[in-house]
């Protein structure tokens, strides 16, 4: 594939959702530094997420190996997923949310089936832990795990409009008083 | 090195001959449970976990991580080691006392330009049982372990020197994934809570394999003397959960130390009873080849010591290796042994470095010597 600025092959794919309307570009590594994209990761179907999820439909990208792969690449320490499969370490903590899609099943098979967290938080986040919809954590944890998946599947539909919906729950969630990243 | 408030020249590591917490043979079941062990992941939000983490970085975080632990009123008396800067010998001793890893010890490897990868460990003395070790995989690991079976004793101290650690640090945490780690099979509560358990009477009956089948249905990982990779060498094992997110520190406790550990303390218990009878000469006869080896022998491997002092530790329970004027012997004396004859310890308490042969012939010769005053 190449890049939409010049002849290079494309290594950076970026797509960008603003309300509702899907707009996607194809850069070489050069172009897409000069425009500033940060990669990150988390799959095709997460990364599109990521970006429908982001303030003001920010871009995010993704860049693609030869063959036209996309590949998951954090973006606060740029490790790649395969990098992780090799290692078997991650690379940095925003590298859970950068392969949040990827972890998420990994994560049920090494925990006995645990999609959340259950048990003590940093007291400097604030305690207690708010739990802002009356939910335990681990209650509020596979709600926002069925929204995200619920999410998945509208955008993967291009239901726009119940994306939107389920993606301004998931923000009420995330935005209530206590809620942290 | 540095010790906690006010900063005190560099000092040694704690004595060859003082016995660690987990050899002390006190608390619930040590015939059977050595030691109970708690640690805690953590990491400084921000910043690249450890293995991508940039020479400036470690040193940043080693700072960080070395002012709060100096300045959280951790323990009464803290000491502080750079290990970087600290000789091999040293770090060895601190590897076989059980307060840092093996990986640890040997970092990441350097330069003769750049010097060794900074990492650090603090120990809270006289006791030793609490280090926290700075810059291994994750930026901290808090450990805490008490002798015999006494894991809520461990958790609350553990618990308690996170919280400290907390207060003057930003640590990774998501509500989803719980504290972040380097490796995602220690995410969530980031805790292990592991037991050393000394386990003769199910090896020699050969019911040890299906204590280890057990373990593994139950999520647990079963190890050698000197954790991950390490083999389990005098009978000595250690079972530690393996699922980190998911349950609660008290689930994982509550499990651990009402469930299981009470379970397998038992199986070896009944394996004792049963070699005293119906197998009491077979068992009598190892036992006491054992301790004919260590009160004779000239020349004496880790292993080969290990796997004796295993069988006396095992014959000094049973009563049937008896002190001076068939008076029992003390199970620490054997405990201390299983440290002295350690090589980091045995050079220590020899004064001086030595090569393997210089080794075999001094942990045999001291042996003797101990043994000798208890038998």
């Amino acid at each position: 594939m190449k890049c939409d600025l010049c002849n290079n092959e494309a290594s950076v794919h970026e797509v960008t959702v603003r309300n509702g309307v899907k707009f996607e570009r194809n850069l070489c590594e050069s172009c897409a530094a000069q425009h500033g994209l940060e990669s990150q990761g988390g799959g095709p179907i997460a990364e599109i997420i990521k970006q429908f999820m982001a303030p003001g439909g920010s871009a995010v990208a993704v860049p693609v190996v030869p063959g036209g792969q996309r590949v998951a690449v954090c973006p606060s320490c740029r490790m790649t997923f395969n990098e992780f499969k090799q290692g078997g370490l991650l690379g940095c903590p925003e590298c859970y949310r950068a392969f949040e899609a990827q972890l998420g099943p990994l994560l049920e098979r090494a925990h006995e089936g645990a999609i959340a967290h259950a048990g003590k938080s940093p007291r400097r986040q604030g305690a207690p832990v708010a739990r802002p919809t009356g939910l335990s954590l681990a209650e509020r944890a596979m709600r926002l795990e069925a929204l995200h998946k619920q999410l998945e599947q509208a955008v993967r539909s291009e239901q726009y409009e119940i994306a939107a919906k389920v993606r301004d729950e998931i923000k009420r969630m995330g935005d209530a008083p206590g809620a942290q990243p | 090195m540095s010790d906690a408030r006010p900063p005190q020249p560099p000092q040694p590591p704690p004595p060859a001959d003082v016995l660690p917490e987990w050899l002390k043979n006190e608390g619930d079941g040590p015939d059977v449970v050595l030691s109970s062990r708690v640690r805690l992941a953590r990491n400084l939000a921000g910043q690249p976990f450890v293995s991508k983490a940039s020479r400036k970085d470690r040193q940043c975080s080693l700072e960080r991580c070395r002012d709060r632990a100096l300045h959280a009123a951790l323990a009464p008396r803290l000491i502080w080691y750079d290990l970087h800067l600290t000789p091999p010998l040293e770090r060895a001793m601190l590897v076989e006392r059980h307060l840092i890893s093996k990986q640890l010890a040997k970092g990441r490897g350097g330069s003769s330009v750049t010097g060794e990868d900074p990492r650090g460990v603090a120990i809270a003395l006289p006791d030793e049982r609490l280090s926290i070790m700075v810059n291994e995989e994750d930026h901290l690991r808090i450990q805490a372990i008490r002798s015999g079976l006494a894991l809520g004793e461990a958790w609350a101290d553990c618990d308690a020197a996170d919280d400290k650690m907390e207060a003057g640090l930003d640590l990774a945490y998501s509500q989803r994934f719980g504290y972040l780690t380097a490796c995602p099979t220690n995410v969530g509560t980031g805790l292990r809570m592991s037991v050393m358990l000394h386990l003769p009477g199910l090896r020699v009956t050969g019911e040890i394999d299906k204590v280890k089948r057990a373990a593994a249905d139950m999520c647990l990982a079963v190890r050698g003397f000197y954790g991950e990779g390490s083999e389990a060498i005098g009978d000595l094992f250690q079972l530690s959960n393996q699922t980190t997110m998911g349950k609660t520190e008290a689930a994982i406790l509550r499990d651990m130390e009402r469930e299981i550990v009470p379970r397998i303390v038992e199986y070896e218990r009944a394996s004792r009873k049963e070699l005293l009878g119906r197998r009491r000469v077979g068992v009598e006869d190892q036992i006491m080849r054992a301790w004919g080896l260590l009160t004779h022998a000239r020349l004496l491997a880790t292993e080969e010591a290990m796997q004796a002092l295993s069988l006396a530790r095992l014959g000094v329970l049973m009563g049937i290796i008896r002190g001076r004027g068939n008076a029992p012997v003390d199970p620490r004396a054997i405990n201390q042994l299983m440290l002295l004859v350690q090589p980091a310890h045995l050079q220590r308490a020899v004064g001086r470095e030595l090569d393997q042969e210089q080794r075999r012939l001094a942990r045999a010769s001291l042996v003797r010597a101990r043994l000798a005053v208890v038998g």
